[in-house]
């Protein structure tokens, strides 16, 4: 009976080990095959080049574009919006209240809609009721400015997707703000919102970066809440003004991988193109994991 | 967190100022926002999907909406159900082209042609395949690694483990799905010899790559969460570390590695990008975990691009979209209040 129990304890720990290792051998597999996959078409001109002769050869250099500013305008957004909440919950609302428990419930939730219903959200409500209200407005009768997918609007969506990554970030980091400096600030005298302004969120700064980055990693890789919002497969012209639509890494991907008329043929770009936008999300997630792990470290000590 | 007091004393009454007035304000209302867009994205899409309940009310807004123009300019689909006859002109007659209740409930999904049939069964069983398959392949693994990490790893070997595979989850869920489509499609097909390429398995066993990082977060916390002393007296009265693991802290955390099998449920039935490339698409009803499925999300991500605005399709598929919304919102809220408050009774000793 011992025997058997000691093998058993033996046999758990080490069943439990390979899952750890399965899990990290399967994302270095990733990595590898994707990189290998594509390496002997990553070169400078694949990155800085348009995509030519029907996207069978050329470079995706308006997809890089098109996702940067797609993140930059959907940061513009959440980042505020998201830190504003953050501070709310963690400095201002009272814990007990219905309406925190509420907001609270909300947050939670938003982080749980999948995001194919953020795609029909942008759609519907975006294109369908704000633009088609701004086109009533604002445009001639009869034109469609603002009531169809755009950048704006596709900003928009992913802007209220990655919101909750902005709010976890740095509400964790605004409890890591030890008590006594608040305290401190108000003794001397400042105001509750001197206080927060001056004291708690330069203290809480890496928390806003952390969470930046993350939704930024986020916003680049999520295809689907865009699907219908305003990426488009192939645009001649990098977007000028935010009615214009845009070309989208993930979407390239997506569209390379099971739309375009010759698969086989465009296999090397897609590999590239994949492994453009992995490194860029792997290493955006990576550099706030380690931002987050210094501050730990430096809490601790 | 800031203890609170009001002032009430006459010589140290709170000065009103302006300043910190808006400040509060500001910040009180900006964080309404997202509670607004949890009650802005039901309303907006159901408002899209509301015609279904009014098959009469509907036929007047379908000729209002026949007057704007068709939506996308994307190449069609590839697969054999999404074919664009049909699309262009919309079936002004009406025969058929209803989605009442009894429609709803077929058993088949053929959105274009004479008659469109609007079934939501088999892509309902698309999504719950796939799911399936995700979380028996990945929660095994996912909770063994937590308890590896959070019970039998030392200091060091957990602080390389949590964030490793923490990066797996910032891997865009297209990534996965075009490494499903190349990579694990033609692994499955060399060792089944499967007779169609892509299929509900390789979708599921994509997916799990997008559920095991959720799993395993959410049970590694509940796991650490478990108070210390409660694996102390286990580990004093002389148990082994295994089977204080085993005995005390497992059943211990079992309400939050429930809660985290279900998020890694609802992430699974609603994600979109992985499914939509890796599982056929094909609105099969069979229980065979080697034909293509379609899944309620990619039927959306697929065929949103190519409808009318507001025709009967298009609103079937922002039906689906509500109906997503609510399964994932239900599954979320079970894990969140029941879960939770297991949790905490447990902890407290009540």
């Amino acid at each position: 009976m011992m025997m058997n129990n000691k093998i058993l304890g033996k046999g758990i720990v080490v069943i439990s080990a390979i899952s750890v290792v399965a899990i990290i051998a399967s994302l270095i597999f990733i990595l590898f095959e994707i990189y290998s996959g594509g390496k002997s078409f990553l070169t400078w001109e694949f990155i800085t080049g348009y995509p030519k002769e029907g996207m069978t050869e050329g470079g995706i250099f308006p997809a890089i574009v098109g996702t940067v500013l797609l993140v930059l305008i959907m940061s513009v957004a959440c980042v505020p919006i998201g830190t504003i909440t953050a501070i709310y919950l963690h400095e201002y609302a009272s814990r007990k209240s219905v309406l925190t428990k509420m907001i609270r419930f909300g947050v939670n939730t938003l982080s749980g809609v999948p995001s194919i219903v953020f795609g029909l959200f942008g759609l519907g409500f975006f294109i369908q009721f704000v633009g088609t209200g701004m086109d009533k407005v604002f445009s001639e009768p009869g034109q469609l400015q603002w009531g169809q997918p755009n950048i704006l609007w596709a900003s928009m969506t992913m802007a209220f997707l990655t919101i909750p990554v902005v709010i976890v970030s740095v509400e964790e980091s605004l409890k890591t703000v030890p008590d006594d400096l608040r305290a401190a600030g108000l003794a001397l005298g400042a105001t509750k919102w001197q206080t927060i302004r001056k004291i708690v969120i330069p203290n809480s700064i890496n928390g806003i970066l952390t969470g930046t980055i993350l939704a930024i990693g986020r916003g680049a890789g999520e295809v689907a809440p865009i699907l219908f919002t305003g990426a488009a497969y192939f645009l001649p012209n990098l977007p000028g003004k935010l009615t214009d639509q845009f070309m989208n890494l993930g979407y390239h991907i997506y569209v390379m991988a099971t739309q375009s008329t010759d698969v086989e043929a465009t296999k090397g770009i897609q590999y590239a193109t994949a492994f453009v936008l992995l490194i860029c999300t792997f290493s955006l997630s990576f550099v706030a994991i380690y931002i987050r792990y210094r501050f730990r470290q430096k809490i601790k000590s | 967190m800031f203890i609170k007091k009001k002032n009430n004393g006459n010589s140290l009454s709170r000065k009103f100022r302006l300043g910190e007035f808006l400040a509060e304000y500001i910040i009180k209302s900006v964080s309404f926002i997202s509670l607004a867009v949890i009650v802005l994205i039901f309303v907006f899409v159901f408002r899209e999907a509301a015609p279904i309940f009014s098959p009469e009310e509907k036929k007047i807004n379908t000729e209002e909406f026949l007057q704007s123009e068709t939506y996308g300019e994307e190449p069609s689909d590839s697969s054999p159900s999404n074919s664009l006859e049909g699309y262009s002109s919309f079936n002004g007659d009406g025969t058929g082209d209803v989605a009442d209740f009894k429609n709803l409930t077929g058993k088949d999904w053929q959105p274009v042609g004479e008659n469109p049939k609007y079934g939501l069964i088999p892509i309902f069983i698309g999504s719950l395949k796939v799911t399936i398959i995700a979380i028996l392949f990945g929660a095994p693994i996912a909770i063994l690694a937590a308890i590896y990490s959070s019970l039998f790893a030392n200091k060091k070997l957990r602080e390389f483990i949590k964030p490793a595979i923490e990066l797996l989850a910032s891997f865009p869920s297209v990534v996965i799905g075009f490494f499903a489509l190349i990579t694990i499609a033609t692994i499955v097909q060399n060792i089944f010899g499967v007779s169609y390429r892509l299929n509900a398995f390789v979708g599921g066993v994509a997916m799990a790559l997008a559920v095991i990082p959720i799993v395993y977060t959410v049970t590694e916390d509940s796991l650490t969460a478990v108070p210390k002393y409660m694996s102390e007296a286990s580990l004093a009265l002389g148990a082994t570390k295994w089977q204080t693991a085993l005995f005390v802290v497992m059943p211990a955390a079992t309400p939050g590695i429930f809660a985290a099998l279900l998020l890694g449920f609802g992430r699974a039935f609603g994600e979109t990008m992985i499914v939509l490339m890796a599982t056929g698409n094909a609105p099969l009803t069979s229980f065979n975990i080697f034909e293509p499925v379609r899944t309620m999300s990619a039927t959306v991500g697929a065929e949103m691009a190519e409808v009318v605005f507001g025709d009967t399709h298009y609103t079937v598929l922002f039906f689906i979209g509500v109906l997503l919304f609510i399964i994932t919102f239900v599954i979320n809220a079970i894990a969140e209040f029941y879960v939770r408050a297991r949790l905490m009774k447990r902890f407290r000793g009540e």
